[in-house]
């Protein structure tokens, strides 16, 4: 399975953020995409996940099962904001995503586990703090199977703790097949990883 | 073998349907909901009408279908606001959005109009043979006005999704949502009001405007959702 993006450009309110972005990420790979503020990382992963249309170019997978026609339907994306209700508890939220997204990998409690969040899950997620609310958001990439994850910034709050252990489910994520796009301005430690730098070529 | 996997999908995408609708019940009922919202002003508009209009216990008579289907139609708008944009605060509508490859997005919609109907509309269904009570209401017109409001309000949400996915993005939606709906829930509200009234003033009918209502709230129930899920698929940002 491959994820092509070819001479891809976007843009936010009528004005051209970034053009001519291509790459082509094979399965196992991990692409990280840098670049100073403004160039446009966000709004790159936004269109790749098909939130926004893109300006130019175009974005597709190839060569993957029938269960993934299409990107959107193949990745996970997690954005600055955490996509879990406060007044529910952690363990409700995820269930909750879990059942919506399909394709059940690890149980609500072995993805809590992992993220190290493992007794809290009876916890409404208003009451967590930003790096434990990070991590669960983070946990919701593991109840459900995606091939393709599309990160913006997934460590913002993290404490380094929480960074190391991260960088490894993504390096397990990609040895798994599965394929990263993540825009950051902090190393992530996925082993391999390649670098897309924004806003140099341009 | 292609049947079984379709039946497979169904089954999955009702349940993915069901994880939203109970989602979204939970919701309403926690704090800060809003379930009770649309109730207490129901109950604070019919509750001051009698003071307005006078002890003319006749002329409450008369007028208490229509005054009980203008506050609970007011009482709908008032929620419909966050329909979206709670979604939408938190980063859970972009997702909702991507999920448009394994359901569609109007089902999605859909579901979360039912259970926003459910949780914040049904209970002024409920409340309201009781506020009829304060409106010196016959009985069989209390039955009809209840009866109405049941089969009449979900047009309401319905349409309100489409106005709620319109202004998904704008800090102060609520009124923008409710002039733009209004002039689409005005049939709604006419025929449902007569076959109120039909049930109780003996030459006027009462099957045939509660079935046009019926008809108004299945049309709205494919239109609405629709619309808002064209919305909702271009409005992001």
């Amino acid at each position: 399975m491959r994820l092509i993006a070819e001479n891809l450009g976007g843009e936010r309110g009528g004005e051209t953020v970034f053009s001519g972005i291509g790459f082509a990420l094979e399965k196992g790979q991990a692409l990280i995409v840098t670049g100073p503020n403004g160039v446009g990382k966000s709004t790159l992963l936004r269109v790749i996940a098909g939130l926004l249309p893109a300006a130019e170019g175009r974005v597709r997978i190839e060569g993957g099962p029938e269960d993934f026609p299409s990107v959107a339907s193949a990745c996970h994306y997690l954005g600055h904001q955490n996509a879990m209700k406060q007044a529910l508890s952690v363990t409700e939220n995820l269930r909750f995503w879990r059942d919506f997204s399909g394709e059940v990998a690890l149980s609500v409690e072995e993805a809590l586990e992992t993220v190290g969040l493992d007794g809290i899950g009876h916890l409404p997620f208003g009451y967590l703090s930003t790096g434990q609310r990070r991590r669960a958001a983070i946990a919701k990439l593991l109840v459900s199977r995606r091939p393709l994850w599309l990160l913006d910034e997934p460590t913002a709050g993290l404490d380094k703790a929480s960074e190391g252990r991260f960088g490894g489910v993504m390096t397990k994520h990609c040895r798994d097949g599965g394929m990263i796009v993540a825009a950051t301005h902090l190393p992530l430690g996925i082993e391999g990883a390649r670098e897309l730098r924004m806003g140099e070529a341009v | 073998m292609s049947g079984r996997t379709e039946g497979g999908v169904q089954a999955r995408a009702s349940q993915n349907m069901l994880a939203l609708f109970l989602r979204d019940i939970r919701l309403s009922i926690r704090a800060g909901g809003g379930a009770l919202t649309g109730v207490i002003f129901f109950l604070a508009v019919i509750v001051t009408i009698p003071f307005g209009v006078g002890p003319d216990l006749n002329l409450l008579a008369r007028i208490g279908p229509a005054i009980l289907w203008i506050s609970a139609l007011l009482a709908c708008l008032l929620g419909l606001d966050r329909l979206f944009q709670a979604d939408r605060e938190d980063g859970s509508l972009d997702l909702l959005v991507l999920g448009n490859d394994r359901h569609m997005l109007a089902l999605t919609v859909l579901v979360k109009c039912l259970a926003h109907w459910a949780g914040s509309v049904l209970p002024l269904v409920v409340a309201a043979p009781l506020l009829g009570l304060f409106m010196n209401m016959a009985p069989v017109g209390i039955g009809a006005t209840a009866l109405t409001l049941l089969v009449g309000t979900p047009a309401i949400t319905f349409i309100g999704a489409a106005g709620a996915a319109v202004a998904v993005a704008l800090p102060r939606g609520g009124l923008l949502i409710s002039v733009l709906v209004l002039p689409l829930i005005i049939p709604v509200l006419i025929f449902g009001v007569s076959a109120s009234y039909g049930a109780v003033a003996d030459p006027d009918p009462f099957l045939q405007p509660f079935l046009i209502l019926a008809a108004l709230t299945l049309f709205l129930a494919v239109l609405g959702p629709v619309a808002a899920a064209l919305a909702l698929r271009h409005g992001t940002d």
